[in-house]
């Protein structure tokens, strides 16, 4: 039996967002300040250019679903900026965040969203289908759970190729009762890969609480014991100490090829999507509090204000710079042409696009 | 009779079995406190109680699976899938066991599972969330599928699909669920098996399906008005049981057909209607039978492209001209 790594009761994670005790682990303390501001400018970059996805979307510009990340910006943020070049992440639907941290441009993620060619997938994916594969970033899945296999199949690519490496497979509370999800750990610790499963924690699958779902009320992350495999919990208010644990997890892929399963506490300010009038599940009080309390932007800029890396007016200054990014993105996609009918067609078969005398397949493939 | 939704049909056909038998259990993600993702449940879990209204987790496999097993036991369960697209993840349940279970058993154990939920593209969500299973699903002997187009037969045919004996799936859609129509006041099925003539015609048949009925009925009406021409709209209803017999009996009438659906053109239902009007009714055709499905692609998100891909009006119509000319 694995030993499980640090074990802090969720209660704990119930303080109130101060200063991080977090801030001198040494991963955070041999952040430079140019780091820290950084890593401050994408997260308040992910708030922005959701808020300005609301306003499209009321617009009527974007369709279909539109999940949101707002709120739980530090999970992507504190996982993504310890990446390096093995390291691998996929997610579910709610992918936006983790698109703008890989350095995906808020023009392309955009017109995505608004089904124009410019967009990431060239109009075809949508808001639950972003991918950017240059940036190790595998999407944006809209099925629930279906990503978990994935994610521990590009951990296992990494370990084959021999590369020191890992994948982060990221997923909602209601995703770890998907079968897929079992499957997937139970195949990470058998054969030793290096992924970490990041369970974002943010109380509700759709109008489901937490407790209404899932056997085990309180920390799914435990269910790695099951599998063997090594585990944490994480208070996903404080973006160090996202950083902290997660690096403990990613040493652990890298050095000895081990999986973890991460739970990361946290929680979203709108509904599920935004055709969920978020009316009857959940007090409007619950929101405030987190809101007021333990808003991840603000506490970051908080503690950065308080070791003197920020100023106030720096940090307007970055704030409305990530405004008029998003502001000019909306233009973009404004301004963009949709695919064109020739287009639906298009990337279905490598083959069909690269017709040539290299092409081996013979017969009709696409359908009249 | 009284006008409502297609949604409003679909709960009042759930509400009266569920007070008809006890044994009917209504199932699924969010059905029950949130009143289900498109409100076809709302309501219930009030009237009935969480003994009979249940939230599940989204473990698909798990749940839809045990609705499996409890049928096989006499309870009658409602299983909610909040997309058909997301039958994927229990495929292993709804093809495998509740197809199969009757025939490998030497029809000693039955399975009278009900599954719905809506199955439709059109609605900007992207290509994992608009499958259109009913070919792929009908294709396993074993397994019934009903796709209903108006607020009446979503009614009838959900009552009848709750009383059979064996798996039924229902297919609806998200589109239609705002549809009104006139639904009688007594108690009434549309049996499985029994295709439907939506509009008269004499010059041509089209046969659909689903929300390509509702679009193929638009179509006729620009055809008498603009090309003068006489459609007959046949809504098949249920996919499997086919009624064949009324299908033949409108293409001996018109002597042309067109078939529409809203699936991909490839093994699509309408390839199973053409050779069935192929091998019965050759003689009796005066053209080619012609189709209009899908773009045969896996769904465009952009919405302006999806549109284009499904079919619509304007392709139906220029079809329609293709089998006339
Ligand atoms: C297999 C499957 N079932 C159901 C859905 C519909 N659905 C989409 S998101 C969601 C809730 C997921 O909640 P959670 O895993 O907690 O993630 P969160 O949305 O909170 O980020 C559901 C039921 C789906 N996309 N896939
Ligand atoms: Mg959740």
């Amino acid at each position: 039996m694995a030993k499980p790594a640090v074990l802090t009761h969720p209660e704990s994670l119930k303080r109130p967002a101060g200063p991080s005790e977090y801030a001198k682990d040494p991963v955070n303390a041999s952040m430079s300040k140019a780091d820290k501001i950084a890593l401050y400018t994408k997260m308040a970059r992910i708030r922005h250019f959701e808020q300005r996805c609301i306003r499209i979307y009321q617009q009527g510009k974007i369709g279909g679903f539109l999940h949101l990340y707002v709120g739980q910006e530090a999970v992507a943020a504190g996982t993504i900026s310890l990446l390096g070049k093995h390291d691998h992440i996929i997610t579910g639907y709610r992918d936006h965040g983790h698109g703008l941290m890989v350095g995906m441009g808020m023009n392309e993620c955009m017109a995505e969203l608004t089904g124009r060619v410019t967009g990431c997938s060239q109009g075809k994916g949508g808001s639950m289908h972003y991918f950017a594969p240059d940036k190790n970033y595998w999407g944006g899945h809209g099925i629930v759970g279906g990503q978990a296999p994935l994610g521990t199949g590009l951990a296992y690519a990494v370990k084959y190729m021999g590369l020191k490496g890992s994948c982060l497979a990221y997923m909602g509370d209601g995703a770890v009762n998907q079968g897929a999800v079992h499957e997937a750990y139970n195949l990470a610790s058998l054969w030793d890969l290096p992924v970490i499963f990041v369970v974002e924690n943010n109380g509700y699958s759709m109008g489901t609480s937490q407790e209404r779902s899932t056997a085990h009320p309180g920390c799914l992350a435990k269910r790695a014991e099951g599998y063997n495999m090594a585990w944490d919990v994480i208070n996903g208010h404080d973006v160090y100490e996202v950083r902290a644990k997660t690096a403990i997890a990613l040493k652990r892929a890298h050095e000895e090829s081990k999986p973890t399963v991460l739970e990361i506490f946290t929680y979203r300010y709108f509904g599920h999507s935004m055709a969920d009038p978020d009316k009857t599940y959940r007090d409007k009080e619950e929101i405030k509090e987190y809101r007021e309390k333990k808003d991840p932007v603000l506490a970051f800029e908080q503690e950065l204000l308080s070791e003197k890396v920020l100023t106030p007016e720096l940090s307007l200054k970055i704030n409305e710079a990530a405004m008029a990014e998003a502001d000019k993105a909306a233009i973009f996609a404004d301004e963009s042409p949709d695919p064109t009918v020739a287009d639906i067609t298009k990337h279905i078969y490598w083959e069909e696009d690269n017709r040539g005398p290299k092409t081996t397949s013979r017969g009709t493939i696409i359908f009249e | 009779m009284a006008v409502i939704s297609y949604r409003e049909a679909l709960r009042a056909a759930m509400r009266e079995e569920l007070k008809r038998d006890d044994k009917v259990v209504i199932m699924g993600e969010e059905v029950a406190q949130f009143n289900g993702a498109y409100k076809v449940t709302e309501g219930l879990l009030k009237e009935f109680g969480p003994k009979r209204i249940v939230d599940t987790p989204i473990s698909e496999a798990g749940f839809i699976g045990l609705g499996i097993g409890a049928s096989m036991l006499g309870i009658r369960p409602v299983m909610e899938l909040m997309f058909w697209s997301f039958s994927y993840v229990a495929f292993d349940q709804i093809v495998n066991n509740a197809g199969n279970i009757r025939y490998m058993s030497g029809g000693l154990i039955n399975c009278p599972i009900v599954i719905r939920g809506p199955a439709n593209g059109g609605t900007n969500v992207g290509a994992t969330h608009s499958h259109t299973p009913e070919a792929i699903l009908a294709s396993h002997p074993g397994i019934k599928v009903v796709c209903p187009a108006t607020p009446y037969d979503a009614k009838g045919l959900m009552k009848a699909a709750i009383r059979d004996n064996d798996p039924v799936y229902v297919m609806e859609n998200t589109i239609l669920y705002n549809d009104k129509g006139e639904v009688p006041d007594e108690d009434y099925i549309v049996p499985l098996g029994v295709a439907d003539v939506k509009r008269v015609g004499t010059d041509l048949t089209i046969v659909a399906h689903g929300r390509a009925v509702i679009t193929s009925l638009k179509a006729a009406e620009i055809l008498e008005k603009e090309h003068g021409v006489s459609v007959e709209v046949v809504d098949l209803r249920s996919i499997r049981p086919l009624d064949e017999e009324t299908i033949l009996a409108s293409v001996r009438k018109t002597h042309r057909a067109l078939l529409v659906e809203e699936n991909k053109p490839f093994c699509g239902v309408d390839a199973q209607v053409a050779y069935l009007i192929q091998s019965k009714a050759f003689d009796e055709l005066d053209a080619p039978i012609h189709r209009v499905s899908s773009i045969d692609a896996p769904q465009i998100y952009c919405k302006r492209m999806e549109d284009l891909q499904m079919p619509n009006v304007e392709r139906v119509v220029a079809e329609a001209l293709k089998v006339l000319a």
